[in-house]
């Protein structure tokens, strides 16, 4: 049963390759995405702390800047 | 119109978004691969190996259809001088150039059971390869020109004239004579193809667009945070 389902009638290497290929794609590409995010959020994290009170404050009155810091792990 | 373009809107709603995608694309890829592998039946002229269908027509549908979206979007930012439709095209191009390379391997693998070869320079073959060579194209003007206006343009020029590839990609098939055959698949006629196969292959289809728009929302969110960054340190 199970050797059936693994050889499908002789076509198992094609299928199973075709199939293996898409979801390792799916995988790499999801993962260097996240890790593209992770990386400018953490950039951006890092530049936001060092702003001075009067850019922090000038940043801080802008919406787009307070949901970029709400989706961000660190708190400043 | 382009207050629906607002990176402000898009970003606030996206962040939300995209759990709620990933757990959709889960789930439908989960029924669609249970379905494709081992719901659907065998063909009875090309056996399991049909089976490979189910991830390279979802592929190459999806691939087409993003570029099209790049090109109207492109020729939008010639007409509209909306920076944010750039960021658009932008994000969407990855996921557009994985399809594309999906849908030209899984193609090769079908090809070798079926036909007997792994390549052939047929026109529907080459014609997604210069798809490819496309997005490959799109994507490298973002890191070959630093000046962002040129990268711009030539990224829009590159998807405009691309553009005409879309045809020739669809109607390959019927204006010259290839290995591949004629659309078994139309939205305006009854489809050639039986239910028992056109169902999972409409779910694999569901899935792989939810996983093209999972990656657009993040790199969406990826880029607007770049340019941000940029704005930070202008501020």
């Amino acid at each position: 049963m199970i050797s059936d389902l693994i050889s499908m009638n002789g076509y198992g290497a094609y299928v199973w390759s075709a199939f293996a290929f898409t979801l390792i794609s799916f995988s790499s590409l999801y993962f260097i995405i996240k890790l593209q995010l992770k990386k400018e959020q953490k950039r951006f994290e890092e530049n936001f702390s060092a702003l001075t009170e009067e850019k922090y404050n000038v940043a801080i009155s802008q919406e787009i800047y307070k949901e970029i810091l709400k989706n961000s792990s660190a708190k400043i | 119109m382009f207050e629906y373009f607002n990176p402000y809107r898009i970003f606030k709603i996206n962040s939300n978004l995209q759990k709620i995608i990933f757990f959709c694309f889960i789930i439908v890829l989960s029924i669609g691969l249970l379905e494709a592998l081992f719901l659907s039946p065998e063909d009875y002229l090309q056996k399991d190996s049909v089976r490979i269908m189910y991830v390279h027509v979802p592929s190459a549908w999806i691939s087409v259809g993003i570029f099209s979206l790049i090109a109207i979007l492109s020729l939008s930012v010639f007409l509209f001088k909306n920076k944010n439709l750039i960021l658009i095209s932008k994000s969407l191009a990855p996921s557009g150039m994985l399809f594309t390379l999906i849908a030209l391997v899984t193609g090769s693998i079908w090809g070798k059971p079926t036909w007997g070869t792994w390549w052939a320079w047929d026109a529907r073959i080459t014609s997604m390869l210069i798809l490819f060579i496309l997005y490959v194209l799109y994507i490298l003007t973002f890191r070959i020109f630093e000046d962002q206006d040129k990268s711009n343009k030539i990224s829009s020029i590159i998807a405009i004239i691309g553009a005409i590839n879309i045809p020739i990609i669809k109607f390959s098939v019927d204006w010259w004579n290839t290995l591949h055959q004629p659309a078994s698949i139309s939205l305006t006629e009854k489809s050639a193809i039986d239910s028992s196969m056109l169902i999972p292959l409409i779910i694999m289809t569901a899935a792989f667009a939810l996983f093209s728009f999972l990656i657009f929302l993040m790199k969406y969110n990826t880029e607007l945070i770049k340019v941000k960054n940029k704005g930070l340190k202008r501020l």
